[in-house]
Parts: structure tokens; sequence; C-alpha cells
């Protein structure tokens, strides 16, 4: 493919919660910049910006992602899921964000994104996760407010009440 | 934590990736999963004036398990092991240490030969494949050539690794039946760097412990079996002899007690599963 040069903008394509998007990026933005700048979808969060505090965590292609370890020109014509695609509607949060908020699983909300982001992924994988499981899970993200245990109960009960959705649809 | 400017390039078969290292060499950096070096870039520890993306390659994507070991090329994920089937029962060493490497955040990006060439001291896949016996296979325009991991890693994020060359793919030898294999590791959590991490390979009469997190590389050694009374002697040996630092995250005399008892532990292990 032609080399894209470093000083120039190039534009870029993908699918952003199902909808196609596209941005002009020179080859050293991040996705996460990308998402944050020019998409303006702020939901993702921009944390240490070196992969280790997992504020940024979305999903390429259904695959749990650090978006600030990513390039934008990488995903192009891949499918990026990010917070704000979770939701069903504007009125109505998932069975996921609801168990967050019935568990107290947020309090400053910084983390939070890519806490969904992450457990969204692993629990369409992973039904019947048992607590070990979700802690190691867990693992990849900082939490400074809530001590992981408020998140850990909520993540079990989104893991419930999605099998019982399962079991009467 | 923005990283400096470069090209990209996003290569579609072996033949560009290799023709770019050879035009620029130095200032050429391969970007595979992108989990150790898009670090480096945002630290600006890394500025490379070309990034030769090589996950769109067809011949890295070579994941194979047969009678002789395990194929793993450039652009293979390590949440692709996590995917191979029987990986405990074939390769139980894997298996143990996966859930050690990285997050599975990044484990569904980074790639096995992405660490490898990375060469990070306290990372566990360098370990494994030093534990493990394991080949680097080395590529450039000019010729294919395959390093023991015991020569390829050379010190401190330093590999043998020329700077025309790439890692095609690194080849982890079968498990003999019988032989006992164990990993180990002492870290805050899942996922962070090892404080100390331990491989051992029980092999008849022969009994290996390789140690990451300590020296500037992971580091092997034969030792007694468990039972003989010279193993605590030897294993104090190789604590010494790693030259243990105070860091962060554990002073050096702590890193020694480990290499000691993880040590051990692990060995007992790799001799318990011998069958």
């Amino acid at each position: 493919m032609p080399r894209l040069s470093a000083g120039a903008r190039h534009r870029v394509r993908f699918a952003l919660n199902g909808r196609a998007v596209e941005a002009e990026v020179e080859p050293r933005t991040t996705l996460l910049d990308t998402l944050r700048g020019p998409l303006a979808a702020t939901g993702t969060h921009a944390g240490c910006e070196h992969g280790v505090c997992g504020a940024c965590t979305i999903q390429v292609d259904g695959s749990m992602a650090r978006a600030c370890l990513m390039l934008a020109v990488q995903v192009e014509g891949a499918s990026i899921r990010t917070v704000e695609g979770l939701a069903p509607a504007p009125d109505r949060l998932s069975v996921l964000q609801e168990a967050f908020r019935e568990h107290h699983g947020l309090q400053c909300g910084f983390c939070t994104p890519g806490i969904l982001m992450t457990l969204d992924a692993y629990l369409r994988d992973h039904p019947s996760p048992d607590e070990r499981e979700l802690r190691e899970v867990l693992s990849g993200h900082l939490c400074r407010c809530t001590g992981y245990a408020p998140i850990l109960r909520a993540a079990l009960a989104a893991a419930e009440r999605l099998r019982e959705d399962v079991s009467h649809a | 934590m923005k990283p400096a400017s470069f090209d990209y390039v996003r290569a579609e078969d072996r033949k560009e990736v290799l023709d770019v290292l050879r035009r620029e060499g130095t200032e050429a950096r391969i970007l595979a999963g992108g989990q150790s070096l898009m670090p480096m870039l945002a630290m600006r520890l890394a500025r490379p004036g070309v990034l030769v993306d090589v996950m769109g390659v067809p011949e890295f994507r070579i994941l194979s398990d047969d009678a002789a070991g395990l194929t793993i090329g450039a652009g293979v994920r390590q949440a692709a092991l996590g995917a191979l089937p029987d990986l405990a029962q074939r390769h139980p060493m894997l298996a143990a240490a996966l859930p050690w490497i990285g997050h599975a955040q990044t484990r569904s990006r980074g790639t096995v030969c992405g660490s490898v060439a990375h060469a990070d001291p306290s990372a566990e896949i360098p370990l494994l494949l030093l534990a493990l016996g394991g080949e680097v296979r080395l590529r450039s325009h000019r010729r294919a050539r395959s390093l023991p991991a015991g020569e390829f890693f050379t010190g401190l994020m330093n590999t043998a690794k020329a700077e025309n060359e790439m890692i095609d793919s690194v080849f982890i030898p079968a498990a003999k039946p019988g032989v006992g294999q164990a990993f180990r590791e002492i870290g805050r959590r899942h996922g962070d760097y090892a404080i100390v991490a331990c491989a051992a390979v029980a092999d008849g009469a022969v009994l290996r412990l390789a140690v990451g997190g300590v020296a500037d590389r992971p580091m092997m050694r034969s030792l007694p079996q468990p039972g003989d009374p010279t193993l605590e002697e030897a294993l104090d040996a190789f604590a010494w002899d790693l030259g243990a630092r105070d860091d962060l995250h554990a002073t050096a005399r702590y890193r020694r007690e480990l290499v000691r008892r993880l040590g051990r532990a692990t060995i007992e292990e790799a001799a318990r599963c011998r069958a």
C-alpha cells in the first residue's frame, strides 16, 4: 500500500457503534484521540495514555482493546464499539449499565466506560463467570473510588440477569 | 503522552516488510499488536521514522501445533494461544503462564513475537521461550536464520536481531512425554510486571530453572533434583548470580529470597509433574 507520510493527514474510515464514520488523521494519532477529538465521542476516557489504567478500553471487531495503544490508521475498515453503543435507547440503560447503577459500581465514573466495555465483551463470551474469573479480567482496570467490590457485585448481577434474559427469550 | 511523527506503511506481504527494513534500518520499527511499542512511542522512548504494520501480512498468520512443536508467526496474538486445542495437555507451561501475560485487554491485541522482540526482562514470553528451549526465526531480505532463545536475548531490551531483520516466527518444541513443566510468578497483580517469575522443566535426570524479572534478561541454570542436599546451596548461588537490584517494586534482597523459595516450589512442581 502507499506509504502514509508523517506530516500529512490521511482519511480513515471505520464503523463506530454501527455507523460509518471517517476522520482525517496523522499516522501518529491514536484511536483514542481520534474518537475523542474529530469524532467527538468522549465517552471513552483518556487516562494514562500508555496502556496501564484501562480507562480507554473499547472493542475492536468484538475484542477488548486499549484505544490509547492503537493508531487510528490501524482500524481502517474495522468495527469499533464504545460505551456510547451500549444503551439500547437514549432513555434506557443496558442490563450491564443498570447493574452498575443498582450496585453502586461507580463513583466518580472515570474508569467506568472502560470497565463496561471489558465486561460487555467478556460476558458475551463467558456467560457464567465466577468471581475469580471476573477479578482476573478486571485486573486490567484501575478504579480509585470503589475498591472494586461493588463492581464485582454489579458484574455478577449483570451476568445472572443476562442469563435469565437468554433463557426467557 | 503523544507519539512523535512517523510514516506508516500497512504491509501486504513479507517482501514489502523486509524491503522497508533493508532501506531504512534503524529508522524503521515493526508494528504488530502494538502493546509494547505504542507505550514506547507515547513516552517517546522510541522515535522511529517509519512504522511497518505487519498484521495484514498473510505469511505471518501461521499458528501450527504439530508433532515437532508449536510455530507462532509474527502476526499471532497472545489470545490465540489460549484458543489452541489441548493447550494445557500439550504445552502445560504455556497454559499456566498465559493468565500472567499482560491483561485480557492486552492479550487480545499483543503478539507473541512482539513480546519476544521487545525483550523486557520481566516479561513472561521471553522467559517461557528460554525455559522451553524455543527458537527465534529471523528473516531479512537476504537470509533466514534461527537462534536459540538463549542466544537471542543479549541484555536489557536488547537482542541479537540485526537492523534489517525481523522475527518471522518463534518455535517451541513439543513437550516430550514424561517431561514435567511448571510456571510460577509473584507480581502485584496478574498482568503487572513480574517481581520474580520462575519456569522449570524436569526432563528425566535433568532439571532446569529459568528466572525472569531479576537479571537484565531471562536466565536459566541446571539444578540438582528436589531432595538433593546440594539444591539449597545451588539455588542460593543462582539467586546471587542474577545480580538483583533494588527498584520501585521490590528490594534486591526480597528478589533473591523469591528466587530461592519460588524457584524451589517451581522445581518441585515440575518434578512432581514428571511421569
